[in-house]
């Protein structure tokens, strides 16, 4: 099977005058990350909550793992799973709870033993059995990933999934979109920073002002600038080589003695 | 999808008793005001009450604080509703392979587990300063009934409240004039002592009948033609409501 992961052709969307997305096109390849780069507002979430079937297109087609999201749109809900800008866990329940709860609603067998699996890969067992109102910021981004996982679904959306983490937990959730695509998940992310999109996609594609305006490789977009000159600049670590670099290991263990207080 | 309803609805179910038995001052704050209440207009305002039934006070006014019970109860329903949907965690159901409705279905019973809760919590109360009945078990069947009836019909009203509002204190205020209700009735004073236009409004309001069914029930007396004025009155409620909350649901996640 060679078709598509993820198919949009023509898509529009708007909110009364506002034209958020004006006509885009694109295609996702199976088990590839692919990045949608924009700044604020360039309709990046829109067209998320369009694939995710929260939203339904003015204008336009699209279809996800085979399925229309607008025809389809049972179909489609079995093959994804969101993970939207704000980590949607119950914080009133555990983190074990929270997974258990995800893992009955998609009707698996053993939901307590697929809880606990992801406890453990997320290295959330020891809180597992804290609520999730505790939990710090990264804990409680990868307790919202590790629910999008259950299940299996083999088409991801992650929405800015690293927005307002700390470098320690940004680079957590980076390994875990890695691991995802290498086991064949398809990925789609979509960021506002620069160094996200070129760490992780295979493509990027930049969504400016309702249009995808490029889309291709990191190689294919930096060739389209004027090619290298060669400068000489002395190499100094960036602030977050330094922040790294002390802060270490040490900041996770920090972070859940934070959370247990 | 549809053969996961039960199923679906049952898991979310659970999900929010949690919430509530986690946090048991919300059935404790419903309760409160309808215990306040009684108390003062018992031990306070009473004595000076004439409702010409001969009775004690408290076996009078009991079924309008029940309703008022209710009535504050549902509010918190809207408030878990609205607190859902900001937090996220209600497009993650919706972007997932369940039904649809058992979100607001899941809702809508832990609505009534909480607000039946409350109610028992008050008719507890009750017995305590002197509230009695020698009412069959028929009769209690007939009264929970009515109460079920009348939870649903105000917990849809709640749901519309909740998908509508767009701050946590509009998904709440919508109670207040509910909980107002029952005073302009005859939930404590018979309606006979009101002037003209007022006594009108509160013998054509739902409360009336449904409180006047309620008293009859537990005093052992026919209730005639007041307990089918009740039931169409929540049941029409119950029917409009289901279907307003029901379209803005839908406008919400289409």
């Amino acid at each position: 099977m060679t078709e598509a992961a993820i198919r949009v052709r023509g898509l529009e969307k708007s909110y009364k005058e506002l034209n958020v997305l004006r006509g885009v096109d694109f295609e996702v390849e199976r088990g590839s990350i692919f990045a949608l780069l924009g700044s604020n507002g360039a309709g990046k979430t829109t067209l998320v909550r369009i694939l995710s079937t929260l939203l339904k297109a003015d204008a336009g087609t699209a279809s996800v793992h085979g399925f229309d999201v607008g025809a389809e749109a049972a179909e489609v809900r079995g093959s994804i799973s969101l993970t939207g800008q704000f980590a949607a866990v119950d914080e009133v329940l555990t983190g074990r709870e929270n997974l258990m709860l995800v893992a009955k609603l998609r009707h698996l067998a053993d939901p307590g033993a697929v809880a606990d699996g992801l406890l453990e890969r997320f290295s959330l067992t020891e809180a597992g059995g804290r609520k999730a109102a505790g939990y710090s910021g990264g804990m409680r981004r990868r307790l919202d990933i590790a629910m999008s996982l259950i299940g299996n679904p083999p088409v991801i959306f992650l929405d800015e999934p690293t927005t307002g983490l700390d470098p320690q937990a940004r680079i957590e959730v980076w390994q875990t979109v890695k691991e995802l695509a290498r086991n064949g998940t398809t990925v789609l992310l979509t960021t506002q920073y620069l160094d996200e999109a070129e760490h992780l996609a295979d493509r990027i594609a930049i969504l400016h002002k309702g249009t995808i305006i490029q889309n291709g490789t990191l190689e294919e977009l930096k060739r389209l600038l004027p090619p290298a000159e060669i400068e000489y600049v002395e190499k100094q670590p960036s602030l977050e080589d330094v922040f790294l670099a002390l802060v270490g290991e040490r900041a996770e263990e920090a972070e859940e003695k934070e959370a247990s207080r | 999808m549809t053969t996961h309803v039960l199923g679906d609805t049952g898991v979310l179910t659970g999900r929010s008793l949690r919430h509530i038995l986690r946090s048991p001052d919300t059935i404790i704050t419903t309760a409160v005001t309808p215990v306040a209440l009684m108390l003062l207009f018992v031990y306070v305002l009473g004595g000076a009450i004439s409702t010409g039934s001969g009775g004690s006070y408290i076996n009078y006014m009991l079924p309008g604080i029940l309703l008022i019970t209710i009535a504050s109860g549902i509010a918190y329903t809207a408030y878990r509703l609205f607190l859902d949907m900001q937090g996220g965690i209600f497009e993650r159901f919706q972007s997932m392979p369940i039904a649809r409705s058992s979100v607001l279905w899941a809702h809508v019973l832990t609505s009534l587990v909480a607000n039946l809760t409350s109610v028992a919590v008050v008719v507890g109360v009750a017995l305590l300063m002197g509230f009695r009945t020698g009412a069959s078990l028929g009769a209690w069947l007939a009264v929970t009934g009515i109460l079920v009836l009348f939870t649903l019909a105000l917990t849809w009203l709640a749901v519309i409240a909740g998908l509508s509002a767009k701050t946590v204190d509009g998904a709440s205020a919508f109670s207040y004039p509910l909980i107002f209700l029952p005073f302009i009735s005859s939930a404590f004073v018979p309606t006979g002592t009101m002037p003209g236009p007022v006594a009108w409004f509160a013998e054509n309001q739902p409360v009336t009948s449904i409180v006047n069914s309620i008293r009859a029930l537990f005093a052992q007396q026919p209730v005639g033609n007041e307990l089918w004025i009740a039931l169409a009155w929540c049941l029409g409620l119950l029917v409009l409501a289901y279907a307003f909350a029901m379209a803005a649901y839908r406008r919400k996640i289409s």
